[in-house]
């Protein structure tokens, strides 16, 4: 182009100027990502040195993607997915990512997904609300696939009225598949947690796929202080030749299983095959403790342990917890909170340990149905004589104020609208 | 929530176990970490799992090796040298049977039980060659869990993994990461019971008998094929060639 002229703006219909991100160029062994050094977890996880910096969760999940030798990204737009996904993209045209698209819908998302993850190469995908609906039938195929994958979960609104709002009641759909399942309370978890993942779903005995769950908007959209070690190293590629099944084998299950009829719909001995796979997804949910322990520094985190009254939480649910405990302190009040981390595996053991000397449990969620208090009620009954409270639960985008906390944490509000008197009239 | 409760311990012993028994993990049995080893669902010492799979292996009836593809094909020189001591192994177990798992397929309307086992109905051929002790080995860690629950369920074979990865909670007796060191110290505990007076399963009155017996009966099919077989018979004897021209 001649120097001088002015360089040709590209508009929309709408008159709107289309901003365009390149595919990366060949090139690219200049660029920081040819540069990256692979280190071991243990290096990339505990031992560099970290640098505090104030970004959002979207920007969180980027640095964790940079850094998590990711080889191909697929999504669909969807709020509050999508800035998340946008970000990978930078990432992509900086040649961090060997490939990255946008599939048609999430149902072709999740199927695209997964054929990657088979050929032995670590995938990443993500979506939010009704979007994680619409994959769920091949979400739920992915465990039995054996595909170590990594989704992320900005959780929204999924029912109508149709909205945008924060609300987490996806992830009770979520909670059956044999996925492994983590809930971020904050930036640093979606920065530290989509990393995690990666590692714990690809140990042999694992070979699970992973979702990494958030709250979307509290988390995604708001800024936070994040500790990020140097952008210059990264995990080390998945080896896929030491997975519990081989790779990309299209005539061996569980590539074969869906096309085969007799595996599936023949006598009693195919129905006990398919049994025995089911228990072995399960059981491979539960080989990822100790890996969970080791990375994550366990299932579960407790805050004032022996309290009399614990809140149990997970998500952003934990931060207002968290709140609540340190005014009831300035009360004088020892409030304890436990923070589940890993929803699969769930923490049975860590929670019964954790509650069982408790007089009155309370349980805040970001949901309508209270998911988590039915896990925590089944986990505890019959360990534990404590009351156990459902709630406060706030859902269709509401914030839980730190008050709300207060007044369950020392009496259910609904207690004094009980009566036995007859009606006055 | 009593202390009682948790000190009971899931033990993983052969069957049958019944109709869908849980998974070993499920019941709490956990991986054993390289150096040590997996016995009925406790941890132990590697040696003493060693010791407690050559037992098996030599005092059970109609000990197999069931090697998988990560031994059967030559991938790699890994693999060629990994199945050489398998071969060894087998050597050192009087009356041994190696019947592969060579790959994953579905074999349908029916498997041939003594050439083959296969993950999607392996009882079928512990069932027919009455097998009451076996090693997996080169078996890729999905398909030998799948295996080893539905083995575990309906039948009374004693379970052994020899496993390049992390191990089997569903095996009798499992040990991780077994590579070719650690399947020559198989090897060496097989010899080392030996030496300690066990007389192998095959060199006993019953074995013997038996394996004369087995010999017997697979020399009168042969020849039952050979001579009585018509052609429009055969392929459904001999299977379909879907090479021949």
């Amino acid at each position: 182009m001649a120097e001088g002229l002015e360089t040709e703006v590209k508009t929309n219909p709408q008159g709107d100027v289309i901003t365009t991100t390149e595919a990366p160029k060949k090139e690219q062994k200049e660029s920081k990502a040819a540069k990256q050094r692979v280190v071991t977890p243990e290096h990339l996880f505990f031992e560099a040195p970290r640098t505090k910096t104030f970004i959002t969760g979207s920007e969180a999940a980027k640095e964790a993607i940079r850094r998590a030798n990711v080889d191909i990204a697929i999504s669909y737009p969807i709020t509050p997915q999508s800035e998340t996904m946008q970000q990978v993209g930078y990432l992509y045209a900086e040649g961090y990512l060997k490939d990255y698209y946008r599939g048609e819908e999430e149902y072709g998302v999740m199927s695209a997904v997964a054929g990657a993850s088979r050929s032995g190469v670590r995938a990443l995908t993500a979506t939010a609300g009704p979007g994680l609906m619409r994959g769920m039938e091949v979400i739920t195929s992915w465990p039995g696939g054996r595909m170590p994958l990594l989704l992320m979960v900005m959780c929204r609104v999924i029912n109508a009225p149709l909205a945008i709002q924060p609300d987490n009641v996806e992830l009770s759909y979520l909670l059956n598949c044999g996925i492994l399942v983590f809930h971020a309370e904050n930036q640093q978890d979606f920065y530290d947690f989509p990393l995690k993942a990666y590692v714990i779903a690809e140990k042999c005995e694992v070979t699970l796929p992973a979702a990494v769950a958030v709250d979307g908007f509290f988390v995604t959209h708001a800024r936070g202080w994040v500790e990020l070690p140097p952008e210059d190293i990264k995990l080390p590629p998945r080896d896929c030749y030491h997975e519990a099944v081989p790779m990309m084998d299209n005539e061996n299950p569980p590539a074969r299983l869906s096309r085969d009829a007799p595996i599936q719909k023949s006598n009693f001995i195919s129905y006990q095959m398919h049994a025995s796979w089911q228990q072995e997804i399960w059981a491979a949910v539960d080989r990822a403790r100790p890996w969970v322990k080791k990375y994550m520094g366990g299932l579960i985190e407790v805050v004032n342990p022996g309290a009399d009254t614990m809140i149990v939480a997970s998500g952003s649910a934990v931060s207002q917890s968290r709140e609540a405990v340190r005014q009831a302190s300035e009360r004088g009040d020892r409030i304890g909170l436990v923070k589940i981390r890993s929803l699969r595996p769930w923490p049975t053991q860590e929670l019964i340990e954790a509650c069982r000397h408790a007089k009155r449990i309370i349980v805040p969620e970001f949901n309508c149905v209270g998911w988590l208090a039915k896990e925590v009620r089944s986990t505890l009954y019959g360990h534990t004589q404590a009351e156990i409270v459902s709630g406060p639960r706030v859902f269709g985008g509401m914030s839980m104020p730190t008050e709300l906390i207060l007044e369950y944490l020392y009496k259910t509000p609904n207690e004094a609208r009980l009566t036995d008197k007859p009606l006055s009239i | 929530m009593s202390s009682a409760t948790s000190q009971l311990r899931y033990q993983v012993l052969p069957g049958p176990e019944g109709l869908l028994p849980p998974s070993a993990s499920a019941m709490g049995v956990v991986l054993p970490q390289d150096g040590e080893g997996l016995v009925e669902g406790v941890l132990t010492a590697e040696d003493l799992a060693l010791k407690a799979a050559a037992r098996a292996m030599l005092t059970r009836r109609n000990p197999t090796l069931f090697p998988g593809p990560l031994v059967v094909w030559g991938w790699n020189k890994h693999t060629q040298e990994k199945a050489s001591v398998v071969l060894e192994i087998a050597a050192e177990i009087p009356g041994v049977k190696i019947i592969p798992m060579p790959d994953y397929r579905p074999i349908y309307p029916k498997i041939d039980p003594e050439a083959v086992i296969n993950p999607c109905h392996p009882n079928l051929t512990i069932w027919h060659n009455k097998i009451e002790a076996c090693i997996f080995v080169g078996v890729h860690c999905h398909f030998a869990n799948v295996t080893l629950k539905m083995v575990r369920a309906g039948t009374n074979c004693y379970t052994i993994a020899l496993c390049a990865e992390a191990g089997h909670e569903d095996a009798m007796v499992s040990l991780p990461k077994c590579g070719t060191e650690k399947l020559q110290k198989m090897v060496k505990a097989l010899r080392q019971v030996k030496k300690e007076g066990i007389t192998p399963w095959a060199l006993t009155p019953n074995g013997k008998r038996e394996l004369e017996a087995e010999r017997d009966q697979r020399r009168k099919q042969r020849e039952a094929i050979a001579s009585a077989a018509p052609d429009f018979a055969h392929e459904l004897v001999a299977g379909l060639d879907e090479n021949e021209e």
